[in-house]
């Protein structure tokens, strides 16, 4: 893979900010866009356009076909069984409602517990708490290792047979590891429990196979990887979705509508109530296609050897403190830098043009765990270099450098 | 580094560093105001004793960044002896200040208050330099209905 090649796709990043190149390490929050995204967007708005699945009419037809034809790109890059199994949502957030609703609530009872942990990003963890407390079943957490992972042990020590839901992150977004998803899967399994997979951080960043995982749910967002913002993606097991009840009524999702009930389309359609997302799905096809070029195992290894040149560095700066492993990291390091607040880290590395978050990066139980309030996050993606590695490193040495002489 | 030396000015540092009125009222000799701010992790505690219109102690805790902490110590510094509506006036001032604005009230003495004003040109920032300022609303406004 040549980054220089892959970053003339991205027009975004050819810019300066505050007088500096634009260093963009943020993609964990969003990824940028290729310019085939965007210009897939403009095409289906300029040639495409039309509603879905009820036109006659040959744009009708083809508004149909390239939704669809994506539906079957995101079955691929996932190794799903059925492109029925695929529903498109708002984002990862949405999709975990969807299960927690649809499925969760529905299901589970007093005495019936659902595992998790206290790494989760939000958006696999209220969810849960929230089906819990709605059905009085237990709210239990897997507990960490001291740098945060999740060990074999621990989760076999807590799933029980009484265990119905266990949700997991694949990569966390905060210590940047990767759980054992496939052990955590039997042993869910074994105690009749399902495992929904937070795979946001994972799917942009590495090849996933929700066969060869074993998850029964598994949901990500397209604007994390190169796609655009408003689409994410559940997949679920047919028996599973089947079961399940939609959590949206309306238009698009219906088969059959009497005076006093309705009943639903098949998968994956009754989960798709409304006009969905068309323009950004079609779009979200060509960051598939786009990724696919590149290649998934291209991109992970690019990521892992940019992440270890750059802990090695930050290893060498007196006060930098990372959290999380510090080997086998996917993606991200999270860190904090002496008594500097991130958030004035954060604003002198902008006033160098360097992006990176800071904050409690939607992880305020982990943070708690952790013992800090906020952290900095560089994150990085296909499209940065060893040269952009260095440039954060000369910015924290300045940003150092700059709070020594302030303090002093 | 201008504009950086704009906003990290020494006596915000200052401040930062060494916090004036930092600690908290108990329930008997005030009222208290806990506010975070959901999107970065901020957080205040305000304690606020009102005696007779007058702001006669105000003490804060809380966990931030230089700006936010820094504010809240000024706040405090600022508003302790003051009558309750010139803390109200204090605050809008503040909130101009904020936005860029010149403010409208210009007979106050703002004293270190103003060495924040370069925070206006940081839009991400001005949430920080706010945190206190609300809490002061809220206390003040409370203090009023008892």
């Amino acid at each position: 893979m040549n980054v220089l090649e892959v970053r003339k796709h991205f027009p975004i990043l050819n810019q300066e900010v505050n007088g500096h190149p634009l260093v963009y390490l943020d993609s964990a929050a969003t990824s940028q866009k290729p310019v085939q995204v965007i210009e897939a967007l403009d095409k289906y708005y300029k040639e495409i356009n039309s509603n879905v699945h009820r036109g006659v009419h040959t744009l009708g037809t083809r508004a149909t076909d390239a939704y669809e034809g994506a539906r079957e790109k995101v079955r691929a890059f996932i190794n799903a069984k059925e492109a029925a199994e695929i529903i498109f949502t708002r984002g990862t957030t949405t999709a975990m409602n969807l299960i927690a609703n649809g499925y969760a609530r529905l299901f589970l009872k007093e005495g019936d517990e659902i595992v998790t942990t206290l790494v989760e990003h939000h958006s696999n963890f209220i969810p849960w708490q929230q089906a819990a407390k709605a059905t009085g079943a237990t709210f239990k957490f897997i507990p960490l290792a001291e740098d945060g992972t999740i060990t074999v042990d621990a989760v076999k020590a807590t799933i029980t047979p009484n265990t119905k839901i266990v949700a997991i992150h694949h990569i966390s977004n905060v210590l940047g590891d990767t759980t054992p998803i496939q052990e955590i899967a039997e042993i869910a399994h074994q105690n009749g429990a399902i495992l929904v997979v937070d795979g946001a951080q994972s799917a942009p960043h590495k090849k996933v196979d929700v066969q060869a995982l074993g998850a029964d749910f598994f949901a990500f967002s397209s604007h994390k990887m190169c796609g655009p913002t408003g689409v994410g993606v559940l997949y679920g097991r047919r028996e599973l979705l089947e079961k399940m009840e939609p959590s949206e009524f309306g238009g698009e999702m219906i088969d059959f509508v009497y005076e006093q009930d309705s009943t639903w389309k098949e998968l994956p359609w009754k989960f798709e109530g409304g006009t969905p997302i068309i323009g950004g799905v079609v779009a979200l096809g060509a960051a598939i296609d786009f990724l696919n070029d590149i290649g998934m195992d291209a991109i992970e290894a690019h990521e892992k050897k940019l992440v270890q040149y750059a802990i090695e560095q930050m290893q060498q700066i007196d006060g930098l403190t990372i959290y999380g492993p510090t080997e086998h990291r996917s993606s991200l390091i999270t860190f904090n830098l002496s008594d500097v607040h991130p958030h004035d880290l954060a604003t002198v590395l902008d006033s160098h043009g360097i992006a990176v978050r800071a904050g409690h990066h939607c992880a305020q139980p982990l943070m708690r765990y952790l013992q800090v309030t906020a952290t900095a996050r560089a994150s990085f993606y296909l499209y940065n270099t060893e040269a952009e590695v260095d440039a954060l490193m000369a910015g924290l040495k300045k940003a150092k450098e700059y709070f020594g002489n302030v303090f002093s | 580094m201008s504009s950086l030396d704009d906003l990290y000015r020494r006596v915000i540092m200052d401040h930062y560093q060494k916090p004036r009125n930092k600690g908290k009222l108990d329930e008997a000799e005030g009222l208290t105001i806990n506010l975070n701010n959901p999107t970065c992790g901020d957080s205040i505690s305000l304690s606020l004793k009102v005696e007779d219109g007058i702001v006669t102690d105000a003490k804060f805790l809380g966990e931030g960044c230089s700006i936010s902490m820094s504010s809240a110590s000024m706040m405090t510094e600022a508003v302790k002896g003051k009558p309750v509506d010139e803390a109200i006036k204090l605050a809008q001032v503040f909130s101009d200040l904020m936005q860029g604005k010149q403010p409208e009230d210009d007979s106050l003495d703002l004293g270190d208050i103003e060495a924040l004003s370069g925070v206006a040109k940081f839009p991400a920032r001005i949430k920080c330099a706010t945190l206190a300022w609300k809490a002061l609303e809220q206390g003040v406004r409370q203090a009023n209905q008892s």
